[in-house]
């Protein structure tokens, strides 16, 4: 039983999808790491990409996000291919990412974090003759942001002075300020407390409205509460795709996790 | 909700501190009085190095990039003032202009090939290119192998002021080497400078965010080799003499010595490495002690006791110190 990559009811008729993946693999060596997956991300919705240790969840993330080199297959990014560009050029094309091990600048203060992701599309990032007084005017935009993601009043400490959750907040923030098309969040919840769990996952049901939003995500609940398109991979291949409610129904599911705790 | 004056207070922070601007004056001044009291030529001396390693400080401090083939542009373009005043007689400017365009040209090169690899290898493909650089100066002609290119003079300034004053001199190469630090310290606290500290700080993160980074690095690295260039032309016209020495990998492991002594990341780290190095060798020259044996206990030392180098040591002990 291979469901429809978007469950009839929630398709967004005739739409394309704002990223999509067909016959994505990657293997290393003689280990075939990721085989034959296709995956649509469509605009204003959240897909979660599920499934046990190992099952390539990584693996295809970074392929999507073009930090790895598909050996097959082809990603399209709306209208444009972009199996073979290189993991800076797509960004600049719309699609952000955050990483598993929170990335910041640790040694610059918040504002200045987002203002990097803010220098490039305003052409300042070369100019190394100017003082850095001529970033004040993405200083406004940089406060927005972070206070959109509930950081604004600590906008002059170090990063790396900030809680692990915080950082991760922060990094939310950075990546909007690239105004992505298409955003890709590794793990955005793992290692979080209830609390801060709460607050994320509302923060990236806010932030998927004006973007296509694909995560791999560890936290079923919050995948049940605000995912609307699952893909559970398992062996670096797709299990089932579908709905919440379709793919928790799928016996497979629930044994290939069951299977995954015995391992543990 | 946060207030203009709130992000104000975080611009102020990288602007320079009144205390800091005085700072700044008093030292030009002191250097200006300097000649009066201490050999002119030690000082020009310290003032070459100095600079050589605030410019290697820019790749390894800011960019985080470690090079062990500075001396190529150190030397390489001592080589080409003293040939452009010997052979086709130019004035010291345009002489000067030459040599770091070559070292400009020659990092370009060394640069292109270099940023593609991280870590050990980035400094492996430096050391490498480098070495052949050294072949190729004690092979070609106009470097006049082990003699090198001496005996030349240091000609008019704008065909105006005779250099060979050396008091002259020195206010010649102490403005170059104030302009130049000033330059340096431009391009760290700038919007580029703030995109290698990020690439420093986490390569992938940047090229998350569309920074193609070999291009930051490649522009960091022909920045460097081009101030270690202007270091090496001061240094060639100073002692009207180029040798195989400053295109030696010793050069190039000299510089290093004197950033991490003084510390790196901050403009006055490599010109007080520079400073003691120089001191000590020039101390140690004429005593009985052997230099190299010295040199290598004092790096030992700071190794264990100041891992931050000695002003990097200061300013995490002084707190006041650590507003930039």
């Amino acid at each position: 039983m291979t469901l429809a990559t978007v469950p009839a009811q929630h398709a967004p008729a005739g739409s394309r999808a704002a990223l999509s993946a067909r016959g994505l693999s990657k293997s290393f060596g003689n280990f075939q790491a990721v085989n034959d997956v296709d995956i649509d991300v469509h605009h204003g919705r959240i897909h979660a990409l599920i499934g046990p240790n190992g099952a390539g969840k990584s693996t295809v993330f970074n392929l999507l996000t073009k930090f790895l080199q598909p050996t097959a297959g082809k990603i399209m990014l709306g209208e444009t291919d972009i199996t073979r560009m290189d993991p800076a050029h797509i960004a600049r094309l719309g699609v952000a990412r955050s990483f598993q091990i929170s990335a910041t600048f640790g040694d610059m203060s918040l504002v200045d974090n987002v203002c990097v992701a803010l220098q490039r599309p305003n052409g300042l990032a070369v100019q190394f003759w100017r003082p850095l007084g001529s970033l004040s005017r993405l200083r406004p935009r940089a406060m927005e942001l972070l206070g959109r993601v509930g950081l604004a009043d600590m906008a002059a400490r170090r990063a790396a002075d900030l809680s692990y959750g915080r950082k991760r907040a922060l990094e939310i923030a950075t990546t909007l300020a690239l105004d992505p098309k298409v955003l890709l969040l590794d793990e955005p919840l793992a290692g979080m407390g209830q609390e801060d769990v709460e607050t994320m996952a509302g923060l990236i049901a806010d932030v998927a409205r004006d973007c296509a939003l694909l995560m791999v995500e560890h936290n079923i609940k919050v995948v049940a509460d605000i995912g609307h398109d699952i893909t559970v991979l398992q062996r670096g291949e797709i299990l089932t795709q579908g709905s919440y409610a379709e793919v928790s129904a799928d016996p497979r599911v629930r044994e290939a996790y069951m299977g995954a705790e015995d391992d543990d | 909700m946060i207030v203009a004056e709130d992000y104000e207070t975080v611009a102020d922070s990288r602007r320079s501190h009144p205390a800091q601007r005085v700072l700044v004056l008093a030292l030009i001044g002191v250097l200006l009085l300097l000649p009066l009291w201490v050999y002119p030529v030690l000082l020009m001396k310290l003032m070459c190095f100095a600079l050589f390693a605030s410019a290697f400080n820019l790749l390894l401090g800011y960019g985080g990039l470690l090079s062990f083939g500075h001396a190529a542009f150190f030397g390489g373009a001592a080589y080409v003032t003293a040939h452009a005043l010997k052979v086709w007689e130019i004035n010291p400017e345009f002489a000067i202009l030459t040599g770091v365009g070559a070292a400009l040209g020659l990092g370009l090169v060394i640069g292109l090939l270099a940023v593609r690899r991280q870590g050990i290898y980035f400094a492996m493909v430096t050391l490498a290119l480098s070495q052949m650089f050294y072949f190729f100066c004690l092979q070609a002609p106009f470097t006049h192998g082990e003699d090198g290119i001496q005996g030349f003079s240091r000609g008019k300034l704008f065909g105006i002021v005779d250099l060979a004053d050396s008091t002259t001199l020195y206010y010649f190469v102490a403005a170059m080497f104030v302009a130049s630090l000033f330059a340096i310290w431009r391009i760290v606290h700038s919007p580029f400078g703030m995109i290698l500290q990020a690439v420093r700080e986490n390569e992938q993160r940047a090229i998350s965010l569309g920074y193609s980074v070999q291009r930051y690095k490649l522009g960091a690295f022909v920045m460097s080799a081009g101030f270690a260039g202007l270091a090496g032309s001061l240094k060639a016209l100073l002692f009207q003499f180029a040798t195989l020495t400053d295109v030696n990998w010793h050069m190039s492991g000299e510089v290093i010595l004197m950033t991490l002594l003084g510390g790196i990341g901050s403009i006055a780290g490599p010109i007080v490495g520079a400073g003691l190095v120089v001191t000590l060798q020039n101390h140690l020259a004429t005593s009985g002690f052997p230099v190299t044996t010295v040199l290598g206990a004092t790096f030992i030392v700071c190794v264990l006791l100041f891992r931050r180098g000695i002003v990097g040591e200061l300013r995490h002990r002084l707190p006041a110190w650590r507003r930039k």
